[in-house]
């Protein structure tokens, strides 16, 4: 009786199946419990996996719904590889699509935020833009500079307050999350990614200038999407969380 | 294929230990009895960060063994060329002393399970285990280790013993062998028989690195022992035991401790090596 890969995959991901036949304990008798260490081992690996990766999700759901939630996940999107470390990157979708956290809307925003937090945390290094560099561009030629971003830095735009309910199950202290909605930018000094709130219009500005639209342009783009756009506060907050690396003319 | 040239080119016959971020201080302030370091390779294929950085400054202080879990060498089908890509980019930049993977499978049609998964000793098994570990020998231009699995259960279509198929992959591949003490013990426990006769028919004289580890003990539906390799315990005395009976007939050797689960703090690990370099100081060299 030989036992096709196939086979084996399909009743390791599926309880409801028996255990291929043509395995046996070593002594004739058909494995059982010992086809179940595999399919344990499988699914408590994969399960404790998307907990490390999402811990405020873990949080947010507490540890017994979430794996219950991981159980049925791993089995409808187990790993396409062996890159652990990003396994999960479509588990905040799956958050969005599963009817009994419909009253939980914003998991699948907050679980973004935490993939782009595990992105950065494994992204090439790179050296941060000196300040200074902006105070010896010629004044009249300011507007024209394009950037260049830190691989380790993201943004995330939600309709949520994606960086308070991060920060309320993260940060001892943190006020709880206000009713808004709230942009992310993601970004890495040495080695720890952090989460930053941007201020208002800050993603529009952000986003033109990543895909290498002029300080000029990015900075109208911005101000025309919301009028209390401030081009001060996000070159400042861009500056003092290293997400830049290169100015040019 | 490019040439391997380590900064330390052999493993000393040492303890070792799996290396985890969190020793990292301790390590390199004093690592004790500890002489070298094991690391999982596709913990280190991001593009950069602390992974990096950390490994960086360990591998210009000790030997590295590269030990690969996810490149499903008994798959049915080819070699994912992807991890075949990484693992060679691995072996470039950190130049690691020794690499190892296992005589299992993980991977099918699309779907990565993150387990060790058996294999049945036959024939096919044979040709394409020998034909994936040459191919990875070929990319990353260098000599692997095979490492001998912990068994739950068997194949009815099995025509092989574990230590013979191991040998014949090992003559045909002309790869290394790394000996899982522990492994041995698991598997002869649960598939009931002498863990020392599994040794005797071992090729040790291709044997380049040990491994010992924890278990955690169960029973099956019919009451029988049923042992399963977590690596989350220290290593028990039998096991102990099976090693000093081990390295009597093959010599010293590397040895490995492996603690990933609940790992403990320093001290507690670095006391396992410390058995491990009292097992081997008994040994004549």
């Amino acid at each position: 009786m030989t036992v096709t890969q196939s086979d084996f995959r399909n009743a390791v991901l599926n309880s409801d199946l028996p255990a291929p036949s043509g395995l046996t304990d070593g002594s004739g008798q058909v494995a059982g419990k010992r086809f179940d260490v595999y399919r344990n081992n499988v699914a408590v690996s994969l399960s404790e996996a998307l907990e490390t990766a999402f811990p405020v999700i873990a949080k947010l759901l507490g540890e017994e719904n979430l794996k219950g939630i991981s159980g049925l996940f791993l089995r409808q999107s187990p790993p396409e590889n062996p890159m652990m470390m990003h396994y999960g990157a479509a588990f905040p979708d799956f958050l969005r699509s599963f009817a009994p956290l419909a009253h939980l809307p914003y998991l699948g925003d907050v679980a973004e935020v935490e993939q782009a937090m595990r992105r950065s945390y494994h992204a090439a290094d790179s050296s941060p833009l000196e300040a200074d560099v902006l105070a010896h561009m010629p004044a009249d030629q300011i507007e024209n500079i394009k950037f260049e971003f830190a691989p380790s830095s993201e943004v995330l735009s939600s309709s949520w307050p994606i960086y308070d309910i991060w920060a309320f199950n993260m940060i001892d202290g943190a006020p709880k999350p206000r009713a808004e909605s709230q942009d992310v930018l993601v970004t890495r000094i040495d080695f720890d990614p952090e989460p930053h709130l941007l201020p208002p219009g800050g993603a529009v500005f952000v986003s033109a200038l990543r895909s290498h639209k002029t300080l000029g342009e990015a900075a109208e783009t911005a101000a025309n999407s919301d009028e209390n756009f401030d081009l001060g506060a996000c070159l400042t907050l861009l500056l003092s969380t290293q997400a830049l690396t290169t100015a040019t003319l | 294929m490019f040439d391997a040239h380590p900064r330390f080119p052999e493993l000393p016959n040492a303890p070792g230990v799996g290396y985890k971020p969190q020793h990292f201080q301790n390590i390199m302030e004093d690592a004790g009895s500890v002489e070298w370091f094991e690391v999982h390779a596709e913990n280190y294929m991001g593009a950069g960060g602390r992974p990096h950085a950390q490994m960086r400054m360990l591998s210009e202080k000790f030997p590295i063994s590269v030990h690969g879990v996810g490149l499903s060498i008994g798959g049915e089908g080819p070699l994912d060329p992807e991890h075949l890509g990484r693992l060679k980019h691995l072996c470039e930049w950190l130049q690691p002393t020794v690499f190892s993977e296992h005589l299992a499978w993980s991977s099918h049609e699309n779907a990565f399970l993150n387990d060790l998964l058996p294999l049945p000793y036959t024939k096919d098994t044979l040709t394409r285990v020998a034909d994936h570990i040459d191919q990875l020998q070929n990319t990353i231009g260098r000599q692997m280790m095979l490492e001998n699995p912990s068994s739950y259960l068997a194949f009815e279509e099995s025509t092989w013993s574990e230590p013979d198929f191991l040998r014949e992959v090992a003559n045909r591949s002309g790869c290394g062998l790394l000996l899982d003490v522990n492994n041995v013990f698991v598997s002869a426990t649960n598939l009931g028989y002498d863990p020392r006769d599994y040794i005797a028919a071992y090729p040790l004289d291709k044997v380049g690195e040990i491994h010992l580890g924890g278990h955690d003990e169960d029973e099956d539906e019919h009451g029988a022992t049923l042992l399963i390799d977590s690596h989350g315990k220290p290593v028990v005395d039998p096991v102990w035991a099976l090693l000093d009976h081990t390295l009597a007939l093959s010599g010293p050797r590397a040895i490995l401790i492996e603690w990933d689960n609940d790992v403990p703090d320093w001290a507690e690990l670095e006391s396992e090596a410390a058995r491990a370099a009292n097992a081997l100081s008994q040994v004549p060299a």
